[in-house]
């Protein structure tokens, strides 16, 4: 089967990795210790067969899949799931650190930080008991986990393979990193399919059934991924049958794709789109009146919009995580649209004349926002409906935009919004509240600490629980905007079966045949 | 001979330095930085920060600069961001599609470009003139991307040819050389050879378009001329028959100035490329330019352009060379 992937992947050694497009070809490589269920972002088993945390959820130990051997016909077992953490931890070198984007957040610091930006380190030691155990230790419990172990940056792979072609070898080259030859040429993991070849000059990653894997055994004998990054040229290459597949159609096409009977698959949504609100930019004194942020949420008819302006699938979003996510709570505060109510607030808020600097970006389509002008047209002129003066400033995502918001905050409102990367609340909500941030300009120590709070909670109902009273929270303060859940569609063409999208472009090729 | 090319050669130093400030501080200019494009969608201010401070960019300009200059003049140019590679092997593997495409495109452009300006010429006012001033109008008038958008979707279809890439997916052909026919030939795989020339016919002449219609016009306006000239007069008056006096001094004398237009037509065909190769999915320089500008690859930007830049410089040199054949007036002056 040939694909059409959009990008370029950048190199095969997951940890060192964040994006999606290596790792769509790595999920294939690689296995992890716990994985998605295919279709969902629920958890179960892959290499290890079981995950038990203590109760204190500092311990975590993975009884393992016996017999199973990397693609190379070495062993894995619980050495060699000690010798993957502990390589991660031990990572030395600024360059090798500063790459592995993940690692860093899930598990906060080195052996030997080489930034102040990295914390105290939440992995302590790992245990190989007998083959078949692993116990890994922590020093303090993290929410993440065992979602996070499901990051395809945390994929096991053969030791021999990493010692045998250098693969902690990253330099620094000018402006950028050089990886080993092992990151580039010869990544070994247990996964259905092992890898072939990168060809470059044809954009070509070439992938064969691995025979030695050990439950989740090919049905292609070859998997090609092509690289194409315009869409137009991804659809052509459909209808002319040079590829059986490829990512990121346009919602535009859809239906046209349906007609000439390609399978579009929708994705559930596992994003969220929001409307920021800055309470240390030019309003910022109107804005802190928690009247005023509410009144924006009353103004705006989020289900016209998304019924409107949104692909199929796409759903209102009423907090900021989407219901897919443990830790999703109906029972939160809602603000329905109700222009009189809005206007109500605003006129109790003393806050009739206001005037907001509405930035959004420009030269970009992502998952959760396939058109931004088209988001803010939409909200501009509801907020115009209740009497609120827009001053628009649109930049280019790469070109200003994300500084002028993120890091100066120059914005009252401003458009953005998250793809998850784990089946975990605080992936979402951690990172957009977690903390003081330009973004959003306020700083509310209490909210802080139970993000903080609900992050360390054990893994297991009690977290849900905790995000669940989070995101109460959160609705109520309302520090932004939920607008919407957007779902990303894959599209394959109509002798394809067996390919399972998911909500976390976690598609897999094992169970793919081609009639 | 030699003193003239050393000559050019050195030249061309401070051309190129002068070009290597002007991209280095461009490229410094632009908001959000290597840091953010390597960093992608989840980048935040503290991980920039410590990505410039790794990759010291949080350094003066001018320090950086003469840091990129000397890696620069050992051939260091970097690795690139989106693909990892060192960027002067990516150049290496991606350069002979551009070449494939651009010499297919030139032999397009020079075999119908100057037969038809000549035709032009000859009948003068004619039919076939009034049609191919038109055609040449449109040729240039007509971007490059909007012809190969309609020729994938109004020829590809209809003439079976493939729309996008280099080779078939997945064909298994043998990569020596990396110019797909070249390689075809060499290791008589004669499929590969044939898809390879599919995959090229309509990108080289969306390529071509340019090109063929400039040439045209330049002949036509120089046949003209020469056709003016008194030497043709004593020529015709000393009895030589026409086909003498056309190849012997019509094209001769005709084809000074086109020598020059293909030389700059050359050169300018790098910046076709990049919309060409980009549309049709051809994976040359253009290819890897396009990609680099659309996700901030610094160091592939850096490197493209100062190769761009001396294959330019380099190109002229040729045409100066050659006019020194066609013309040794030249190189007496």
């Amino acid at each position: 089967m040939i694909f059409g992937a959009a990008g370029n992947p950048k190199l095969f050694d997951p940890i060192f990795n964040d994006e999606g497009e290596t790792f769509r070809i790595t999920r294939q490589i690689f296995d992890t210790l716990i994985q998605n269920k295919p279709g969902t972002a629920d958890l179960e088993p892959s290499l290890a067969e079981k995950w038990e945390p203590s109760n204190d959820g500092k311990t975590w130990t993975f009884s393992l899949k016996q017999g199973v051997k990397f693609s190379d016909g070495t062993a894995f077992d619980a050495a060699a799931v000690c010798f993957n953490f502990d390589r991660w931890y031990n990572m030395k070198g600024a360059a090798a650190q500063s790459q592995m984007i993940y690692y860093a957040d899930v598990f906060s610091g080195f052996a030997k930080n080489e930034s102040t930006d990295y914390g105290d380190p939440v992995y302590k030691s790992c245990e190989a008991k007998d083959p078949a155990t692993a116990v890994v230790n922590l020093n303090k419990a993290k929410g993440a986990f065992p979602a996070a172990f499901t990051l395809p940056s945390f994929s096991m792979q053969s030791p021999t393979a990493l010692k045998q072609y250098k693969a902690d070898e990253v330099t620094q080259s000018g402006d950028s990193f050089t990886y080993s030859e092992y990151a580039n040429k010869h990544p070994v993991g247990t996964g259905p399919f092992k890898f072939d070849s990168w060809d470059q000059g044809k954009g070509e990653i070439t992938l064969s059934k691995n025979e030695t894997s050990p439950t989740q055994t090919a049905k292609l004998d070859k998997l090609i991924f092509k690289v194409i990054p315009d869409e137009n040229a991804r659809k052509q290459a459909l209808k002319a049958g040079d590829i059986q597949g490829y990512d990121y159609p346009a919602p535009a096409d859809y239906g046209l794709l349906r007609n000439e009977g390609e399978q579009v698959l929708v994705r559930p949504p596992f994003n969220v789109l929001y409307l920021g609100i800055n309470q240390s930019g030019p309003a910022a004194e109107k804005l802190k009146n928690l009247k005023v942020r509410q009144a924006l949420a009353y103004g705006i008819n989020r289900e016209q919009f998304v019924k409107s302006k949104l692909p199929e699938g796409a759903e209102t979003a009423t907090e900021f995580v989407p219901k897919t996510i443990s830790g999703y709570t109906d029972d939160v505060t809602k603000y329905p649209f109700d222009q009189a109510k809005a206007r109500q607030l605003l006129q109790e808020a003393g806050a009739t004349d206001l005037t907001l600097k509405f930035y959004y970006p420009t030269e970009v389509t992502r998952p959760y926002m396939p058109n931004p002008a088209d988001v803010f047209t939409s909200i501009s002129e509801d907020l115009k409906a209740i009497g609120i003066k827009i001053e628009p400033v649109a930049k280019p995502w790469n070109g200003g935009y994300k500084d002028d918001v993120q890091k100066f905050g120059k914005h009252d409102l401003h458009l953005l919004g998250w793809t998850g990367d784990y089946n975990d609340a605080g992936n979402f909500v951690g990172t957009f509240f977690g903390r003081k941030k330009p973004e959003f300009g306020f700083d509310n120590p209490q909210l802080f600490q139970a993000l903080a709070a609900a992050d360390a909670s054990p893994a297991g109902d009690a977290h849900a629980k905790a995000y669940q009273e989070v995101n109460k929270q959160i609705m109520d303060y309302l520090p932004a905007i939920p607008i919407s859940y957007g779902p990303p569609a894959i599209v394959v063409g109509p002798k394809v079966k067996g390919l399972v999208a998911s909500p976390l472009t976690d598609e897999r090729f094992n169970t793919v045949t081609v009639n | 001979m030699l003193r003239f090319l050393v000559r050019r050669l050195l030249q061309a130093i401070p051309t190129l330095l002068i070009l290597s400030i002007l991209v280095f501080a461009w490229l410094r200019s632009l908001p959000g930085g290597p840091a953010a494009a390597l960093l992608g969608d989840k980048a935040t201010p503290e991980k920039i920060a410590n990505l410039n401070h790794v990759l010291g960019l949080d350094q003066p300009v001018v320090i950086q600069y003469f840091k990129f200059l000397g890696r620069a003049v050992t051939g260091d140019f970097g690795a690139s961001l989106v693909s990892t590679q060192p960027v002067m092997s990516e150049i290496g593997t991606f350069l002979p599609a551009t070449i494939e495409l651009g010499i297919s495109a030139m032999i397009i452009a020079v075999l119908i470009g100057i037969p038809a300006g000549y035709l032009s010429a000859r009948y003068r006012g004619g039919v076939a003139d009034n049609v191919i001033i038109v055609l040449t109008l449109i040729g240039v008038a007509v971007p490059v991307f909007f012809l190969g958008y309609m020729m994938q979707d109004l020829l590809a279809g209809p003439l079976g040819l493939p729309s996008q890439g280099r080779q078939t997916a997945g064909l298994d052909a043998t990569a020596i050389t990396n110019f797909a026919v070249l390689d075809g030939i060499m290791t008589s795989e004669w499929d590969a050879v044939w898809d390879a020339i599919k995959h090229l016919i309509l990108p080289a002449f969306a390529l071509a378009t340019i090109p063929l219609a400039v040439i045209t016009r330049i002949t036509r306006a120089s046949v003209l001329e020469v056709l003016n000239e008194d030497f043709i007069r004593t020529a015709n008056s000393k009895g030589l028959t026409q086909p003498v006096v056309r190849r012997r001094h019509v094209l001769r004398n005709g084809l000074l100035p086109v020598v020059t237009t293909i030389g700059l037509q050359t050169g300018a065909l790098l910046g076709g490329a990049v919309l060409t190769e980009r549309v049709f999915n051809f994976r040359g320089l253009g290819f890897l330019l396009a990609e680099g500008i659309e996700r901030r690859d610094y160091p592939r930007l850096q490197a493209l352009l100062l190769f761009g830049a001396l294959v330019y410089v380099l190109v002229n040199m040729l045409v100066d060379v050659s006019y020194g054949i066609i013309d040794p007036r030249v190189r007496v002056r």
